[in-house]
């Protein structure tokens, strides 16, 4: 096991994925002579060459639909924007293009690739700079999804998403990047798609995070812990497909949840959860489902508005304390 | 005083109009000098013949509430798409934008799979999954059938990108209505496509309307000057001579897979029928339809082959028979055909089959 950034730990997967395969090739801005503006592709230039880390210029639109194209071709590419709140612009190539020509084309065409970057907010950006779009590529059927909240998990999944036939959004998180955790030495770390983790076993409540909102779950954790409130922490990794069995067997155990979401409360993926939940475990259940996501409104700049907006773990912990009657 | 040279009353268009007398001229070479051989001429005849009857065909059914959807026709363009697949190898890869009919019949498509698509079933080029807007057949390089104007040009690149990358000698083609000229995704592609050097032939279809608004009315300046600040090279094609078509294809397809880099073509052309079934074309006069008319594709061929005595009017007699034929069997086909399975509804959205869908 190494103690690794989550920028290195998605480094070795890239350097790996690319010395394994010769199809595959990454652009975005600044990913080669700048050696990424999070650093991620710090040396792969100088490996590789500029056929394979390739320079963009700030066209998303044309580069991410650049992407498509080659995958179309017979290449593999994967393309970093500098965050997704700029993919936006090249949203159409996501949506129509990338996730829709395989049925469209009745089966002839695939997509194998990855659009990756980092998600959500960092801090005091402003609203257009801030927004988290799991939910959205999430909804739209013919992409899958991953978003992982620990560099381990961030290194097995990246592997396994570049290796997929499939068009895959890979959510990071600027302010995660130089996040520590141990990597697996094993030369192929890989963690399938689809398959959530249980990374803290309780009997009290389930607490369902992802993301960067797994670890306001943590900290929420280990204060209710204090007062002898177990929590079971379930991290879904990949949003799409959402394992939920693994979450209705906790329910069943555990008989409460909150759903920890770093996105805003209308149609995202708390929604759907409480959802599955109450169809799922209806019986089960000892109190509503509850979530905690973000203001139904933008991101605001000032720094007391700003600390208002995003999730806190005091938020959980009422929550917790909620469901279990305990306010 | 005021320096303001207009007062605003309104949105006044500023572009270019052309007619039929701003259609390049056409080239006045023979097809020997052109490199077309003789047995090739009555196959190119039978190309732009079998696209326009199939059309013709289509509207009819569709007419008859045979199938649903849009159905955009591409009569009075057949000259470029047989001219540039002539021009081009079978293994260079053509993309187009809905108007796409056309285009996968000259490049080798059945009529069967193509009037099963318009009838939504499963022997379509798409296994009825995408429509008249979205022929797809991939092992005759045909990309689609795309219904987002403008949205694939990037694709385009793309597929230029994996051919460089790859060093596999082949070329991208792709083709659009100049109402996707002023889509951001044009600058997008031609920049990328210039500065990487991409093997890709950018083109405009320029059929005088994008819908029902005249080129002058959506677009400032000279289409084919689009490429001017990106250095590419770029031509007007007279897009109702087929030689025509050929002559410049073959010079750029030779360029562009010699030199590694883009080329950009407007292709002067119109289309003969309205945007879409619904729509009358009271945008434009009859007599500007009939000026075009004059220049259709197929007559100056057949004018050409009996001028020449390369063919005789029982020679062409037979070809529009057969094809008359096939035809009217592949709308028997299509009609008898079977819809896809309901299983279908979940297939060709994952690469696997057992993707766990979400209920």
């Amino acid at each position: 096991m190494a103690e690794l950034q989550f920028r290195e730990a998605i480094r070795e997967a890239l350097n790996e994925e690319m010395r394994r395969d010769e199809s595959i090739v990454i652009m975005g801005e600044e990913v080669a002579e700048y050696n990424g503006a999070y650093k991620v592709t710090q040396g792969m230039l100088d490996e590789f060459g500029s056929k394979r880390v390739i320079d963009t210029p700030i066209s998303e639109l044309g580069f991410a639909g650049i992407g498509v194209g080659a995958a179309m071709n017979g290449l593999r590419p994967i393309i970093e924007f500098m965050t997704f709140n700029f993919a936006l612009v090249g949203i159409d190539q996501i949506l129509n293009n990338a996730a829709k020509l395989r049925y469209m084309s009745g089966g002839q065409i695939s997509i194998p690739m990855v659009f990756r970057g980092p998600n959500a907010g960092a801090g005091q950006l402003g609203a257009t700079h801030s927004v988290s779009y799991e939910s959205l590529y999430a909804h739209y059927p013919g992409l899958k999804v991953m978003y992982p909240s620990e560099p381990g998990d961030a290194k097995g999944m990246l592997k396994t998403a570049i290796r997929d036939n499939n068009p895959v959004i890979f959510l990071e998180s600027e302010q995660m990047y130089g996040m520590k955790g141990y990597v697996p030495d094993e030369e192929d770390y890989i963690i399938p798609m689809g398959k959530a983790k249980i990374k803290r076993e309780g009997t009290d409540v389930t607490l369902v995070a992802h993301g960067k909102a797994y670890h306001v779950a943590v900290q929420a954790a280990q204060q209710l812990a204090k007062d002898g409130i177990e929590c079971e922490i379930i991290d879904p990794r990949t949003i799409k497909p959402f394992d939920m069995e693994t979450v209705i067997e906790s329910v069943k155990k555990t008989n409460r949840c909150v759903v920890v979401d770093e996105s805003h409360p209308f149609g995202g993926i708390a929604s759907e959860v409480g959802f599955q939940i109450q169809r799922d475990a209806f019986d089960y259940l000892d109190a509503p489902v509850l979530r905690v996501c973000l203001p139904d409104v933008p991101a605001p700049f000032a720094k007391n508005l700003y600390d208002l907006w995003f999730l806190d773990k005091k938020q959980v912990i009422d929550a917790v304390n909620t469901v279990t009657y305990r306010n | 005083m005021s320096k303001k040279k207009d007062q605003v009353a309104g949105f006044t268009p500023t572009g270019v109009v052309y007619k039929t007398t701003d259609l390049p001229k056409a080239t006045r070479k023979s097809h020997k000098s052109l490199g077309i051989k003789e047995e090739d001429l009555l196959g190119l005849y039978e190309s732009m013949y079998k696209q326009r009857r199939f059309e013709e065909r289509a509207a009819q059914q569709y007419q008859k509430g045979k199938f649903g959807g849009f159905l955009h026709l591409y009569i009075g363009q057949e000259a470029l798409s047989t001219g540039v697949v002539h021009a081009l190898n079978q293994d260079d890869d053509i993309i187009t934008a809905y108007r796409c009919h056309g285009w996968a019949l000259a490049r080798g498509t059945s009529a069967n799979a193509c009037m099963s698509e318009l009838f939504g079933k499963v022997d379509g080029c798409s296994r009825g999954k995408g429509g008249s807007m979205h022929f797809f057949d991939l092992e005759n390089h045909f990309w689609g059938g795309h219904a987002i104007v403008g949205a694939h040009l990037p694709l385009a690149a793309g597929l230029a990108f994996a051919n460089k990358y790859n060093d596999n000698d082949r070329i991208a083609t792709c083709f659009f209505g100049d109402g996707a000229i002023d889509q951001g995704s044009v600058n997008e592609s031609f920049n990328l496509a210039a500065l990487w050097n991409l093997p890709v032939i950018f083109v405009v279809e320029n059929n005088g309307y994008s819908m029902g608004t005249a080129v002058n009315r959506h677009t400032a300046g000279e289409l084919v000057e689009r490429a001017a600040p990106y250095n590419m090279k770029r031509d007007v094609v007279n897009g109702m001579d087929l030689f025509s078509v050929i002559e410049k294809f073959s010079e750029a397809a030779e360029y562009v897979r010699n030199e590694q880099k883009p080329y950009f073509m407007e292709v002067r052309t119109y289309r003969y029928r309205g945007h879409s079934m619904s729509d009358p074309g009271n945008y434009r006069t009859k007599e500007e339809l009939e000026e075009f008319r004059a220049n259709d594709p197929i007559e100056r061929l057949k004018s050409y082959l009996f001028d020449k005595e390369l063919a005789t009017d029982d020679d062409l007699k037979e070809i529009e028979d057969r094809l008359e034929q096939e035809i009217l069997d592949a709308v028997d086909f299509a009609e008898n055909a079977e819809l896809p399975p309901a299983e279908d509804l979940y297939k060709h959205v994952y690469v696997e089959d057992d993707f766990p869908y979400h209920v």
